[in-house]
């Protein structure tokens, strides 16, 4: 078994107590939502907070997914296996159900939230992937009010992110676009095993053109959001094999991936133009009525 | 016998109960052990909790090959709950830094002069509780000074290569041993006038057995007896037992090892490894029991690994597919100390089989066993010592061969299969395989899978570009070490006691030297009991893993138990039944020659209404009234079997797989898995053991190596790393059976714990490079990640080390 280091525990009891323990303790204390990220990295001794502050408790201020006309809002404790149940959030953005059948397993799943995901901003983290391409944006709170950040100003780097010491982060809002939908792909070793790369993409239709497309990666380089080329390259554009491969390839000049046991760089590369032409291919026959 | 087998088309399902019969004897019932296994009920040793038990943390080297300057301990004696903190120059006041591996080399206990692989025992500390031993680890200062570390086993000889082993006296190199099979002059004839010969290299990466359970002890030093009484992870308690004895000096018969229940092992638990040893020191120096159990990555970073061989195959053929000679040269890593398990006289284990299932005219091995600075180990991880390593060469050359002659590989093994005549059959390296029938196998493998019809369908999906592989392996095992005239481990000889005691109201104990990990011995045991005696399975206790209540015996490693603990099992049986029939003479007042057997009871020839149960006769055994002439009162027996040679099992599997154009992932359709383990005693538990070992060939055709930085850091330190398949991975398994029984085992069974880890890998491989075939793939080695599977696509193929 292996064993973290010494820390103190605390409860949360409401939002604004997590935050006000959070300021009074700095930057020694740590949110634990599922722990599924940081209590492995406490295990292994790779991360060694001086005090957690859980805040599971927080079921009725922090898990919830609310749909609204434009907009669906979903609480930062919100389980990986509520994102994948809900039929509501699959029929909109069917790209979370893509995504969550083939993140971890049925334990992590049952516990990790979207939260943790986003803040975690491990580059081999699908959430953020999925989020980049759906447009998401972050909703942080402190003391002093709130804030809202898009998802590539959230994500400062590989494990970096807005949230500031005293700050939490407390909603993920996604705008909902009508004649629009979205598909995720990931190549893994193993089931539950971290993604060798994937790649989401969602695309708005108008008629036979795609008016507005997004490909969110994961696992082929640093903080890899909002790649601005590929959108440029989709916008109003009919859907073709051709336009998913040049697309697959501004991909994957845009991917700067690492050589790993998971897998070489070159392959990595190729699976970011191969995966955003799957994602892609799939999104828009979704869209369009065409999925088999 | 009673099989109570169900017929082929009766598959058992949860709702028709097949695997719940209650056979007396041989048959399908559900495993005696289970109850408490599936209630979470199972006593491991990290459960055993005694009065006052103190908790033992290892310190572990950062790095692979470093002198070690300086060790400052008392920051961490400082800590409040901290009892004791030993480091090796300590043990070497006593004699224990150093002790012996089971291939006769050394090992460190603690490193005194330098550590020798990434994560080596360097300092422990004892603590109240675990979690204080594990942060006074943090307060251990070390100095060390780094040197080149040996990482290439390619390098390892070079001239200018750092020496590993500067504590053995004279060593000037990093070679561990050479080791030679088979003709080398008759086989080069051979080669010299075959019409075709093939080559090729092939590794076999480094893997690890990572049982769920990792390592634990309680070691417990009674001051008033002098007695230690050590819970430990053991696959081998007797053998434990004697070796403690000979290294720490503590008379044998005060030692008593007690191995509870074991959460897998799959040779992993055969070694001493150094945190036994430490907290049996511990609980000797500070008088209280003391308890080890390492966490996950200790598991894998330090235990004995297995394979990490890297083979040359040549095969000679005739043009029309006649196999006539098979040659390999082998560079074996051992890692920083030799820690093989296996006979004393087999330093590459049982290798030497690997001219596989087929009529050689001649064969060679040359092997080579060289030293790095990386974790010990060559354990029998499900690999019956080392046939899983001969077994892929063998197979996956076969398939080279089929490549270069343009050959179906089907076609290719059955033109070259030992025939049923030529049993017992004497190999080029000089095994005497027992019995064997092996087309009929391999017939029923093709047709439970329709072979033609694959192949059809891959024509047809080629056609369109799509990626379809079908392979094949034929393998033989060699099982059951072994006779004692050959084979032992330190001395000790390769045979195994057992005892059966028949209690007056006619219920059972049978008590093996064995150690079950899972393998269901609880069950099988009772079951071949029953066989003998007529007594259910669910009125004999099988008693096993505690060295003061068991008979002398090896332990359970490269299948071993049933071809030699069975087979004990079996005979003390049928020495009770002996006399159980003299006392039924007596209570029928017949001659022995007048009764007939019938499982369970003996009766009067021609009169069956006269005759006593086996429960009958036991209560007459203990009770009143006199027993016939001689006899002494009781019901039991012992005996020490020494089995007159190994069994061979055999299989024939077939695999089929789909490999994405796009991806490169494999995905594993069907596996069709025809076993010959001989006689059968409970199907469902060969069943059981079969998916086991495939899911396990899974892992390491496709996912699994226990690799290295070139600095030494291994980086396959957590399942997250280093990957265990699990159902998704995996197809429904097809199994199949044949029986050939051993002619010289008792009840004629073979061993099978291990045949699907030794058999899948190379059909798994064969399957990945038939559908790269129109890539103009002839191999390409483990493991067959999509990124390895795509580079091979691309041209790219490189070797994992
Ligand atoms: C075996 C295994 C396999 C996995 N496989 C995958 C996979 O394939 N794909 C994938 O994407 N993920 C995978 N994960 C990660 C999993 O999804 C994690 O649960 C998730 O990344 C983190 O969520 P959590 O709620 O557990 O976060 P925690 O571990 O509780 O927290 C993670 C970090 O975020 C911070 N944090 C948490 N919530 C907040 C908040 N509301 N505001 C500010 N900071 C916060 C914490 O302080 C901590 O630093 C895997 C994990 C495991 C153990």
């Amino acid at each position: 078994m292996q064993v973290p280091a010494p820390f103190e525990y605390e409860r949360a009891t409401s939002v604004d107590h997590a935050i006000a323990l959070m300021e009074r303790l700095g930057d020694e204390a740590r949110i634990v939502a599922g722990g599924h990220s940081l209590l492995p990295m406490m295990k292994l001794r790779l991360a060694m907070p001086e005090y957690l502050i859980d805040i599971n408790d927080l079921v009725d201020e922090l898990q919830y997914i609310r749909f609204t006309e434009d907009e669906v809002r979903i609480g930062a404790l919100t389980r990986h296996q509520q994102l994948l149940e809900s039929d509501e959030l699959a029929a909109i953005f069917p790209i979370f159900r893509d995504a969550e059948k083939v993140i971890a397993d049925p334990v992590v799943r049952n516990k990790g939230t979207l939260g943790g995901s986003l803040c975690q901003a491990d580059p081999s983290e699908d959430l953020s992937a999925v989020c980049d391409a759906l447009e998401a944006k972050c909703v942080i709170r402190n003391s002093s009010g709130q804030r809202v950040v898009e998802m590539h100003d959230f994500h400062r780097g590989p494990y970096e992110t807005a949230v500031e010491d005293g700050e939490m982060l407390t909603e993920v809002r996604i705008p909902i676009k009508p004649n629009s939908s979205s598909a995720y792909h990931k190549v893994e070793r193993r089931a539950g095993d971290w993604a060798v790369a994937s790649a989401g993409a969602a695309v708005t239709m108008n008629g036979d053109v795609i008016a507005d497309g997004r490909v969110g990666l994961c696992a082929v380089g640093p903080n890899l959001t909002n790649v601005q080329p590929i959108s440029d390259a989709l916008r109003n554009q009919p859907p073709s094999e051709e336009l998913y491969a040049r697309v697959g390839e501004i991909a994957a000049a845009n991917a700067s991936p690492a050589t790993d046991t998971r897998g070489t760089a070159a392959y990595k590369t190729h699976l970011a133009k191969e995966l955003t032409i799957r994602s892609l291919r799939k999104a828009v026959a979704r869209a369009t009525g065409q999925e088999i | 016998m009673t099989v109570t087998e169900p017929s082929a088309n009766q598959i058992p399902t949860p709702d028709n109960n097949l695997n719940d019969q209650k056979p007396t004897g041989f048959g399908r019932m559900l495993r005696k052990e289970d109850p408490r296994f599936v209630r979470g009920l199972g006593q491991y040793c990290d459960d055993v909790t005694l009065p006052g038990m103190l908790h033992l943390a290892i310190l572990r080297s950062p790095y692979a090959h470093a002198r070690i300057v300086s060790i400052d301990t008392s920051a961490a004696e400082a800590h409040p709950k901290v009892k004791a903190v030993v480091t090796g120059a300590m043990l070497a006041e006593h004699g224990l830094a150093w002790m012996p591996t089971l291939s006769n080399d050394v090992q460190a206990v603690l490193a005194t002069d330098k550590v020798r692989f990434q994560h080596q025992e360097v300092a422990f500390v004892v603590a109240e509780d675990r979690y204080s031993a594990r942060d006074a680890l943090e307060l251990i200062d070390v100095e060390y000074d780094p040197l080149d570390p040996v990482i290439d086993v390619r390098k390892a000889l070079d001239p200018d290569a750092a020496i590993i082993r500067d504590d053995l006296e004279g060593k000037t190199d990093n070679h561990c041993f050479n080791w030679q099979t088979g003709d080398d002059a008759a086989t080069q004839a051979v080669f010299d006038d075959a019409e075709v010969t093939v080559k090729q290299e092939m590794i076999y990466p480094r893997v690890h057995p990572a049982p769920m359970e990792t390592c634990a002890c309680v070691a417990d030093l009674d001051k008033v007896s002098g007695k230690l009484t050590l819970w430990s992870t053991t696959q081998a308690p007797h053998a434990h037992r004697t070796v403690y004895a000979l290294v720490a000096g503590l008379p044998e018969h005060k030692i008593r090892i007690i191995a509870p229940d074991i959460g897998g092992g799959f040779g992993g638990k055969v070694p001493i490894y150094p945190g036994y040893v430490c907290a049996i020191v511990a609980s000797l120096l500070i008088g209280k029991p003391v308890k080890w159990a390492e966490d996950r990555t200790e598991n894998l970073v330090s235990t004995g690994f297995a394979r990490d061989y890297i083979m040359i195959g040549e095969i000679a053929a005739s043009r029309d597919g006649k196999i006539r000679a098979v040659r390999t040269n082998v560079l074996a890593d051992h890692g920083a100390f030799n820690g093989v398990a296996s006979p004393v006289k087999y330093p590459a284990g049982f290798f030497g089989v690997f001219t596989g299932s087929y009529d050689l005219e001649a064969a060679f091995c040359n092997m080579d066993a060289v030293f790095t600075n990386k974790a010990p180990g060559g354990v029998a991880y499900a690999c019956s010592f080392r046939i899983t390593e001969a077994v892929y060469l063998v197979e996956r050359m076969v398939d080279v061969l089929a490549y270069e002659l343009d050959m179906d590989p089907a076609e290719l093994r059955l033109k070259n299969l030992i025939q049923p005549e030529q049993f017992p059959y004497e190999t080029k390296t000089g095994w005497i395989y027992d019995s064997g029938d092996y087309e009929p196998t391999m017939r029923k493998a093709m047709a439970m899978a329709g072979y033609d019809e694959l192949r059809r369908e891959q024509a047809e999906k080629r056609e369109r570009g799509e990626l379809m592989g079908i392979g094949i392996s034929f393998f033989t095992e060699a099982v059951g070490a072994g006779p004692r005239k050959d084979m032992d481990i330190l001395g000790l000889g390769m045979a195994d006691g057992c005892e059966l005691r028949i209690h007056p109201t006619g219920k059972a104990v049978v008590r093996l030297s064995v150690q079950t990990q899972g393998q269901g011995h609880e069950t099988t045991f009772a079951q071949i009991v029953a066989e003998e005696i007529g007594i259910p399975p669910e009125d004999i206790e099988v008693f096993h893993g505690d060295t003061d209540n068991t008979p002398f015996g090896l332990g359970t490693y490269g299948s071993r138990s049933t071809p030699v603990s069975g087979a004990a099992a079996a005979l003390v049986t049928r020495k009770v039944k002996d006399k159980a029939q003299i006392i039924a003479s007596g209570m029928l007042e017949v001659s022995v020659a007048d009764l007939q057997w019938d499982k369970g009871s003996f009766s009067v020839k021609g009169d069956p209404t006269k005759s006593v149960t086996i429960q009958d006769i036991a209560m007459k055994a203990h009770g009143a009234g006199d027993l016939p002439e001689g006899v002494e009162g009781g019901l039991e027996a012992q005996i020490c079997y020494n089995p007159s040679n190994l069994t061979y099992p055999f299989g024939a599997y077939i695999c089929v797989v789909d490999v994405d154009p796009g991806t490169a992932e494999v995905k594993v359709r069907r596996f069709i898995a025809v076993d010959d383990c001989g006689t059968q005693i409970n199907p469902m538990i060969i069943e059981g053991q079969v998916h086991g070992g495939l899911t396990d060939g899974v892992g390491m055709a496709l996912m699994q190596m226990i690799n290295f930085d070139e600095d030494g850091n291994c980086l396959a330190g957590s399942l997250m790393d280093y990957l265990i398949p699990t159902a998704m991975e995996v197809p429904d398994w097809e199994t199949g059976h044949t029986v050939t029984p051993s002619p010289h085992h008792p009840i004629g069974a073979k061993g099978i714990g291990e045949s699907a880890t030794v058999g899948s890998p190379p059909a798994i491989v064969n399957a990945v490079v038939d559908a790269l075939k129109p890539f103009g793939i002839r191999h390409a080695d483990m493991p067959l990640t999509p990124s390895r599977v795509w580079e091979a696509m691309q041209g790219n193929h490189t070797p994992p080390i």
